[in-house]
């Protein structure tokens, strides 16, 4: 194995530049190392300039998406030895407006993460003496892969459906939509559906399949909007063949 | 060191600061394989319709007597139009078997609790297939 490998970092600074450019880095070759370690020796070792997120450094907290050599990726769990003998192509996430460097504007995202109502929805809380919501393993399983889901946005980097409509609610927040929905303690499931069953919703998805193949958490954004889809189909069949029955 | 400044940046303010977005290109589908393949599930529809279309017109020729018919079957044996066909049938088969692929993920069927799996979603699709071709086979064939 060779003992180094070139970086190409895209640069884009808010104060100076029309467009982002890529500038290269030497960094060395480690056989234990991801993509993070190389951009943090960058930083390190030299240029300090260069700025992205990160924290955990172990695949949790879900802040260190990038896309790398044109896949979006969580850089802390993506070796650098897979791309040797390289260039390594490390890219803000798709899609999403740049603010400096690999650093992407994450508000859209959030506002829409909200409007999904991602919380435990009761038409009535049951008094505290009553004790907590129990629930079943088989109850829990249902849910438990949407809920795996770190909010890293790799999903919405993969999807050109929100690429080429940014009104598009998108995988992430439909599958935790979903994980609410699914939970034998929620009873949210209509407002939800209010919000998703539009065109921007579920709807908006043409399943192109690329989220599921991106999350690195093994989520399923995808399955999920088509799980939605035939939920939100058979609820409007309902509707129509019983009216009544829903009022 | 001295940094050059862009003249058609605007000015970068804490409270404005100024994001770069990129512009999805018109030929996105074809800078990857994997949404070039899902165009082309798309446009396998394309040849579901015109199946249905041939399909309504041997419908509409029954009912109008056994010389519409014959006309219809005169015209649909001409090479271009059966050239069409045999594409358009390559374009069906397509559409069928990724659509039994997609199904399996887009159906939750649980037994006993447990999760049927996707391969056996896929599976029961073809037999409905078989069974259904069976069928029309029998109709048409006694």
């Amino acid at each position: 194995m060779a003992d180094n490998i070139q970086l190409d970092v895209a640069r884009y600074s808010p104060e100076r530049d029309d467009s982002p450019s890529f500038q290269s880095y030497t960094v060395p070759l480690r056989k234990d190392w991801v993509v993070l370690d190389a951009l943090n020796y960058v930083k390190d070792k030299i240029d300090g300039s260069v700025t992205f997120r990160w924290s955990c450094r172990m695949g949790v907290c879900g802040s260190c998406g990038m896309m790398v050599n044109g896949k979006p990726k969580l850089t802390c769990a993506t070796f650098l030895s897979s791309y040797a003998p390289g260039p390594v192509r490390v890219e803000p996430l798709r899609y999403f407006p740049v603010v400096r460097d690999l650093v992407v504007e994450m508000s859209d995202f959030m506002t829409k993460f909200r409007k999904v109502k991602p919380w435990l929805v009761r038409k009535q809380e049951k008094p505290i003496s009553e004790g907590e919501y129990l629930q079943t393993p088989q109850q829990l399983e249902h849910y438990k892969q949407f809920s795996m889901c770190i909010n890293c946005t790799l999903c919405y980097a993969a999807c050109p459906v929100y690429g080429l409509d940014p009104f598009f609610v998108g995988p992430a927040a439909i599958a935790m939509a979903q994980r609410y929905n699914l939970d034998s303690r929620d009873q949210g499931a209509e407002e939800r559906m209010d919000i998703l069953a539009q065109h921007e919703g579920i709807w908006g998805c043409t399943f192109v399949g690329e989220c599921t193949k991106a999350c690195p958490k093994n989520v399923d954004p995808a399955g999920s909007i088509q799980q939605y889809k035939l939920t939100a189909a058979m609820h409007w069949f309902k509707n129509l063949l019983m009216p009544r029955a829903s009022k | 060191m001295n940094v050059p400044v862009s003249r058609s940046a605007p000015p970068h303010t804490p409270y404005h600061p100024r994001w770069y977005r990129t512009r999805v290109s018109t030929y996105w589908w074809m800078l990857q394989w994997s949404y070039f393949r899902f165009v082309l599930r798309e446009l396998t529809s394309l040849g579901v319709a015109y199946s249905c279309v041939i399909l309504l017109c041997w419908i509409r020729a029954l009912s109008r007597g056994p010389e519409a018919y014959e006309v219809l079957e005169k015209r649909l044996a001409s090479p271009v139009v059966i050239l069409l066909t045999v594409i358009s049938l390559l374009l069906v088969l397509f559409h069928t078997i990724t659509w039994f692929r997609l199904s399996a993920d887009a159906m939750v069927v649980r037994v006993g609790g447990k999760r049927v799996p996707g391969v056996l979603i896929s599976a029961s699709n073809y037999v409905a297939w078989l069974v259904v071709s069976g069928i029309l086979a029998w109709l048409l064939l006694r």
